[in-house]
């Protein structure tokens, strides 16, 4: 039973000093979870900690993979819309005809 | 002879810049009772004067964050880019006092150390307070500040107090949670993750506790507020008259930031910033009531220098690490340097001989208000050559005087090589951008080219005042091209094309 940071994550620490088993350590290419020392905060909090302040969705899942802050869970904004607001940003900007 | 000069003497109240409430200025500075002037007298971030003569540096101890905002997301790392929030290296509290000591040994005039990210710097005490703690003893001849989005203020308060703190920045973007809702989706309060208008309504009550708190005990309060329009544009008069009257000395707009390309949620959504105009006209309402900063520059949670620039670069972490700092012989150093600066500052400045503004000529009560920008490196002088210019700050002149109205800068956003090799069409392109409005540019020096580029888009090149004070030149340009009945209320002709 443990937590898994995957490449999500953008290294903003936030997850790192509350740890209740000090089992989160900075590495490279980001965040580590120790596996055998993760309890998933049970016995200590209600919600895991570390998925609690993360401000990345997706970047925390449990043992099956599951992300515990799925898309659209922090941000309000759905997978659906994400896509759609990428793909307009990433669009050819329309040029601005000069009178 | 007098130049008016506004927020000098209280003696014209504006609409919406009280004299003697835009008070960071010079002038205003002398109204304020000892003890408060002494306490902001050498900060750039509290003292409009003293920005254009001390530098100051920010240590990237705490990446942590307690609270999300929609203006950020949370990836600091970038060289190029200068917004708050953004960060090249994060520091340990040792690495931070090491480079501490070495930029103050470095650049004298640098009197304040803050910490300000890039998370929040109370949502990483242990790292925040270990810095402050040795800074406190190994230098105690720098201020130490924080800024801080005011959710763990009140639970560690007493320990901030203990350090050599004198100033405080809470950032207040709104009063009503419903507002607070818009702008904040989520924070992680009491070991849980909440969302929505109830984690509103706790941030707002903890900022509001932290303002109270620190002003009880004596540390000077400056609220950052950052403006989003649609959202809590109006509701920001709201905001300064209430921090207002819980005792913060000094309210500091600032715009959005929300480039597509920052990826925050903001930026996704397609929320714009405000105009420059937008801006001016918001911290003008708020001026009635509040002490107003114009001078700001947004800067990096790893700045080094004086405000506007950033000598982060000089200071990185292996070019610091062999430096072995004699901090004794430093302090005996930055002691001379900041007595020299305060001897400046003491002198009369030296004022052309030009009559005063409102008295002259009863021509200039017909003139309106002009934005002119000013090219300065410092020291509260024209002094920069138009090509060097990366900011200028914009004064406003009327026949009321003269006051500060902002600064802008060209490359804001990105200082980086990579991403700035405009051609030079492109950058003039960009310096037009950062000039609307104004319609007058004051600098040491300029180009034949550039000069007529500024003609041709309606703005008037001037340096003929190089090296003079800015706000005598300013005036004296006003008063100048007001008698040629340029600035007359009727003529609009002045209004260059947008850029």
């Amino acid at each position: 039973m443990a937590l898994t940071i995957i490449d999500a994550c953008v290294n903003c620490w936030a997850c790192e000093p509350l740890c209740p088993q000090q089992a989160i350590h900075a590495a490279k290419p980001h965040f580590y979870i120790e596996p055998t020392q993760c309890s998933e905060c049970v016995g200590d909090f209600a919600d895991p900690q570390c998925a609690s302040i993360c401000p990345v969705e997706g970047a925390i899942v449990d043992a099956a993979g599951v992300p515990l802050n799925p898309p659209g869970s922090l941000t309000g904004i759905t997978p659906e819309r994400m896509t759609a607001l990428q793909l307009k940003r990433h669009a050819p900007t329309p040029l601005h005809v000069i009178e | 002879m007098t130049i008016t000069v506004l927020n000098q003497g209280g003696k014209t109240a504006l609409t919406g810049c009280a004299a003697s409430s835009c008070g960071s200025s010079a002038d205003a500075l002398a109204q304020l009772p000892e003890a408060l002037r002494a306490k902001i007298n050498n900060h750039p971030c509290f003292s409009e004067d003293a920005h254009h003569h001390y530098a100051r540096m920010h240590v990237a101890v705490a990446p942590a964050c307690n609270i999300q905002c929609h203006y950020c997301n949370r990836k600091y790392d970038c060289s190029n880019e200068s917004r708050p929030g953004v960060v090249s290296e994060v520091l340990t509290p040792d690495q931070a006092v090491k480079k501490t000591l070495a930029v103050a040994a470095a650049i004298p005039q640098m009197t304040v150390l803050g910490i300000a990210g890039p998370g929040d710097p109370l949502a990483n005490p242990a790292r925040t307070f270990a810095t402050f703690r040795q800074l406190t003893a190994k230098a105690p001849d720098i201020k130490l500040c924080v800024s801080t989005n005011g959710l763990a203020l009140p639970e560690v308060i007493d320990e901030l107090c203990q350090h050599n703190i004198e100033h405080v920045t809470i950032t207040i973007n709104c009063v009503d949670p419903d507002i607070g809702a818009q702008i904040y989706p989520w924070i992680f309060w009491n070991h849980r993750r909440i969302k929505g208008r109830k984690a509103a309504e706790i941030l707002i009550a903890q900022q509001q506790k932290g303002l109270e708190l620190l002003v009880a005990r004596g540390i000077l309060v400056k609220v950052n507020s950052v403006l989003i329009p649609g959202i809590n544009d109006e509701h920001l008069k709201e905001v300064s008259r209430i921090v207002k009257a819980k005792g913060a000395f000094l309210h500091n707009v600032m715009p959005l930031i929300s480039e597509p390309e920052h990826g925050t949620f903001y930026g996704l959504t397609g929320q714009r910033g405000p105009t420059s105009a937008e801006l001016q006209t918001l911290q003008d309402a708020c001026a009635g009531d509040m002490r107003m900063m114009r001078h700001c520059r947004q800067c990096r949670a790893d700045a080094v220098g004086m405000l506007g620039e950033d000598r982060g670069q000089e200071f990185t972490l292996d070019k610091i690490e062999q430096l072995d700092v004699d901090y004794a012989a430093a302090m005996v150093q930055r002691a001379q340097v900041h007595a020299a600066i305060e001897a400046k500052r003491a002198a009369p400045a030296p004022i052309t001989p030009t009559a005063p503004l409102v008295t002259l000529n009863p021509q200039f009560r017909t003139s309106r208000p002009v934005l002119m920008a000013v090219a300065s490196g410092g020291g509260g002088l024209v002094n920069q050559h138009f090509g060097e210019a990366n900011e200028f700050l914009i004064y406003e002149a009327s026949n009321r005087g003269v006051r500060l109205v902002g600064a802008r800068t060209a490359g804001r956003y990105c200082h980086g090589p990579a991403q700035c090799d405009d051609s030079s069409a492109q950058r003039f392109a960009k310096i037009l951008r950062v000039l609307a409005g104004c319609e007058v540019v004051l600098c040491a020096k300029i180009g034949y080219e550039p000069w007529q580029q500024l003609e041709a888009a309606g703005i008037i090149p001037n340096s003929e005042h190089a090296l003079e004070s800015i706000e005598t030149a300013v005036a004296a340009v006003y008063q100048e091209l007001s008698a040629s009945g340029r600035f007359s209320v009727d003529s609009v002709a002045t209004q260059r094309r947008s850029a």
